[in-house]
C-alpha cells in the first residue's frame, strides 16, 4: 500500500504481531471477564473507555475533513475527501469494539437497540453512531459504485453525516458534563471541547494517513499543497483547542474549591504528569506550533505528518485525562479507607496486561482494516482518472 | 449532663419497627416510603452492619452495599473519631437512574432504587453518577480466589430481589457478576416482614428503619423529635437515609 514492498511487509508484520498480542488479551477477557482488569470501584472506567471516546472522535473528525469537500464543496480538499471517509469508517468500529469489551455483559449490547432509555446520553450516542454508520456506508457505496448523479446525493448525505457527528461528539462530551457527582466533569464546556478536539484529531489523522500511509502521490505539487492546507487548518484548530484547554483548567484552578482543583492537580503533578505535559502540551501544542509556524518545516509534508502524529497522540492523552483522573476522587471523604482490603477502591490506576494487550490488538486490528480498506477503496479522487 | 437520646430501649425498638413494617405492608406498595434513620451518636463503628450485609447478600470482595466511614478529627492527643455508616441513600431524585442506557435500574413504587441484573449491561455509568459512592461493580472476585478452596458460603444462593441466584467461580460471566450492585434496603426481606439485615444486627441500635409516610412509625417519630440531616443535601437528591447527630 505504500512506497515499497519492504515497507508493506513491515506494516503487516507489525499489525499481525499486534493482533497476536491482542488475541491473548481477548482470551483473558473472554475467559476471566473483568477479573484481570485494573479499573476498579472508584476509577470505574479506564484505558478502554478512553480509547472508545478517542476512536469515535477520530471517526467524527475524519468525516468532518471529508465533508469539507462533500458538503461544503471545497475543491482544494478533494484529494483527501475519500481518505477522510476511509479513516472515519475504520475508526468507528475500533471505538465501538473498545467499549464493547468494557461492558460487564458484552452480549447484552443489543439491549441498546431493543430497550433504549433516551434519558441516558449513552443510549442517545449509540443510536447516533448507528445512524452515522448507515450514512457513512451509504456514502462510500455511492462514491465507489454509483457514477450517475452521485455528487448531489453525496452532498446531502455528507451534510446529514456532519450533523450526526457533531451531535454524537456533543453528546459524548455531555455524557461527562452531566455527571454532577464528578466536579471535574460537570460543566458545559465538554460538548464543545469534544466536537473541537474530534475535528483536530480528524485533521491530524487524515494528515498522518495521507503522508505516511498513502500510495505515492502522482502529483507531487498537488500533494504538497494539500498537506500544507491541512497543516494550516491543524494550526488553527490547535490554537483554538489550546484556548479551550486553558479556559477549562484556569477556571477550575482559580475556583479555590478543592474538589474542583484536586483532579487537575492530579493531572498536572500526579504520577502520570507526563500524559499532560508531554502528551497534551508537548506533542499536542508545542510540537505542532513549532512545525506549523516554522516556514521550512511546514513546507515539508513529512514534518507536517510528524505534527499530525503528535496531535493524534495528544488527543488520546487528553481522552485519558478526561476519563481517569476525575474518577480518582472519592465521592465522600474516607470512603477508600472505609473497608480495609478493598483492593479496587484505589485512587491509582494503571491498565493491566489484559487491558494493554487487548488495546494493542484493537490498534493492530485497525492497521489491518486500514490496509484492507485502502486496497478496496482507492483514495485517489475519481476526477484524476477521468482527466 | 450527658445527652441521653430519647429513643426506646433496644428490644422495644426492634419490635416497634417490625410492627411498623407489618402496618406498612398492609398498605398498597405505592403508599409506602421506606426510609432509614442512623443515629450517629450511637454508632461505634463496629461494622456489624457491613458484616451482616455481607452475610445476607453474600457480596464478594470489593462489593460493599453499606460501609462505615471512619474519620479522625483533631490533633493528638485531642482527637475524636467520627463514624458515618453509608448505605444506599435511596434518593427520591436519584441521579443514577436516568443515566442507565437500558433502563435496568429504576425507582420502584416503594421508593427503592432497584437493579434488574438480567438487563444491566455493566457499563458502570450509574457508578459515576452516584454522588455517594453507593454503587459497586461485581468483577467476579471470590474471597477464596488464590486459596485451595472457595468456601461454600460464597457459592450459596442469595435471594436478592426475591430471585435465587448463585455466584459461581466457574461462571464468571453470569449475573450478578458483571453487574452493578447496590443496597436495596433488603426489599426481599421487607416483603417477608423482616427488617433489613443491617437494622437487626446493629449492636449499638444506631440504625432504624420504617415507613416515612406513616406518622406513627418509629422513624417518623424520631425525625420529628430529633435534629436530622442528609448527605449532600445541596444536590437536591433527597436521600431517604437520615442522620441524627
Amino acid at each position: 500500500m505504500n512506497k515499497n514492498k519492504g515497507w508493506t511487509i513491515a506494516y503487516w508484520a507489525i499489525a499481525i504481531v499486534m493482533l497476536g498480542v491482542g488475541a491473548i488479551g481477548l482470551y483473558w477477557r473472554l475467559v476471566y471477564g473483568h477479573l484481570l482488569a485494573n479499573y476498579g470501584e472508584l476509577i470505574v472506567w479506564g484505558l478502554w473507555v478512553a480509547m472508545y471516546i478517542f476512536f469515535v472522535g477520530l471517526s467524527a473528525g475524519a468525516f468532518m475533513v471529508s465533508s469539507l469537500f462533500y458538503a461544503f464543496g471545497l475543491e482544494r480538499f478533494r484529494p483527501v475527501a475519500r481518505l477522510g471517509l476511509l479513516v472515519s469508517l475504520i475508526a468507528m468500529p475500533l471505538g465501538l469494539v473498545s467499549i464493547w469489551f468494557d461492558l460487564g455483559h458484552m452480549w447484552r449490547f443489543f439491549e441498546l437497540y431493543t430497550r433504549p432509555s433516551f434519558t441516558s446520553l449513552m443510549s442517545v450516542e449509540v443510536w447516533l453512531y448507528t445512524a452515522f454508520l448507515i450514512v457513512l456506508v451509504w456514502m462510500i457505496w455511492l462514491e465507489y459504485h454509483d457514477e450517475e448523479k452521485k455528487s448531489k446525493m453525496l452532498k446531502v448525505l455528507s451534510a446529514i453525516g456532519l450533523v450526526l457527528v457533531v451531535l454524537y461528539e456533543g453528546a459524548g462530551g455531555a455524557l461527562y458534563g452531566v455527571a454532577a457527582a464528578r466536579p471535574a466533569w460537570h460543566g458545559g464546556l465538554f460538548p464543545l471541547l469534544f466536537i473541537l478536539s474530534a475535528f483536530t484529531a480528524g485533521v491530524a489523522g487524515v494528515i498522518v494517513a495521507y503522508v505516511f500511509f498513502s500510495k505515492d502521490h502522482p502529483d507531487e505539487e498537488d500533494y504538497r499543497r494539500v498537506v500544507s492546507e491541512l497543516g494550516k487548518l491543524l494550526l488553527a484548530l490547535v490554537a483554538i483547542e489550546s484556548l479551550f484547554l486553558f479556559s477549562e483548567y484556569s477556571v477550575a484552578l482559580y475556583s479555590s474549591v478543592p474538589s474542583e482543583i484536586a483532579p487537575l492537580i492530579a493531572i498536572l503533578t500526579g504520577p502520570y504528569w507526563y500524559v499532560f505535559w508531554i502528551g497534551q502540551i508537548g506533542l499536542g501544542i508545542v510540537l505542532p506550533l513549532i512545525v506549523l509556524l516554522w516556514k521550512r518545516a511546514r513546507q515539508s509534508p513529512v514534518w507536517v505528518g510528524i505534527a499530525g502524529v503528535g496531535v493524534v497522540i495528544a488527543t488520546f492523552a487528553m481522552r485519558l485525562n478526561i476519563v481517569i483522573p476525575p474518577l480518582a476522587l472519592p465521592e465522600l471523604n474516607g470512603l477508600i479507607e472505609a473497608v480495609p482490603g478493598s483492593t479496587r477502591m484505589s485512587m491509582q490506576y494503571m491498565p493491566s496486561s489484559m487491558e494493554w494487550f487487548l488495546a494493542i490488538g484493537i490498534v493492530g486490528f485497525g492497521m489491518a482494516l486500514f490496509a484492507l480498506g485502502y486496497a478496496l477503496f482507492p483514495t485517489t479522487p475519481p476526477a484524476e482518472k477521468e482527466a | 449532663m450527658p445527652y441521653v437520646p430519647a429513643v426506646m430501649e433496644m428490644e422495644n425498638a426492634i419490635i416497634r419497627m417490625m410492627e411498623d413494617l407489618e402496618r406498612a405492608l398492609q398498605k398498597p406498595p405505592s403508599e409506602r416510603r421506606w426510609g432509614m434513620v442512623i443515629d450517629l451518636t450511637k454508632c461505634v463503628a463496629c461494622d456489624a452492619c457491613t458484616v451482616s450485609c455481607k452475610a445476607e447478600k453474600k457480596t464478594p470482595p470489593n462489593v460493599n452495599y453499606t460501609v462505615v466511614i471512619k474519620e479522625e478529627v483533631g490533633t493528638y492527643p485531642n482527637v475524636r473519631e467520627v463514624f458515618l455508616p453509608r448505605p444506599c441513600m435511596q434518593c427520591e431524585e436519584p441521579p443514577c437512574v436516568d443515566v442507565c442506557p437500558v433502563a435496568a435500574t429504576w425507582q420502584n413504587e416503594e421508593g427503592i432504587v432497584v437493579i434488574d441484573y438480567d438487563v444491566c449491561i455493566g457499563c458502570r455509568y450509574c457508578i459515576t453518577a452516584c454522588p455517594y459512592g453507593a454503587r459497586t461493580f461485581d468483577f467476579g472476585e471470590f474471597y477464596g480466589d488464590g486459596t485451595p478452596m472457595i468456601e461454600p458460603y460464597e457459592t450459596a444462593p442469595t435471594f436478592e430481589y426475591g430471585e435465587e441466584r448463585v455466584r459461581s467461580p466457574e461462571a464468571r460471566h453470569e449475573s450478578p457478576i458483571g453487574n452493578v450492585r447496590k443496597c436495596n434496603f433488603c426489599i426481599e426481606r421487607l416483603h417477608e416482614g423482616l427488617l433489613p439485615a443491617c437494622i437487626n444486627d446493629c449492636i449499638g441500635r444506631a440504625r432504624y428503619f420504617g415507613d416515612l409516610n406513616d406518622p406513627d412509625s418509629l422513624v417518623s417519630e424520631m425525625l420529628r423529635e430529633r435534629y436530622s440531616f442528609r448527605l449532600k443535601e445541596e444536590l437536591g437528591t433527597k436521600p431517604k437515609v437520615f442522620y441524627l447527630s
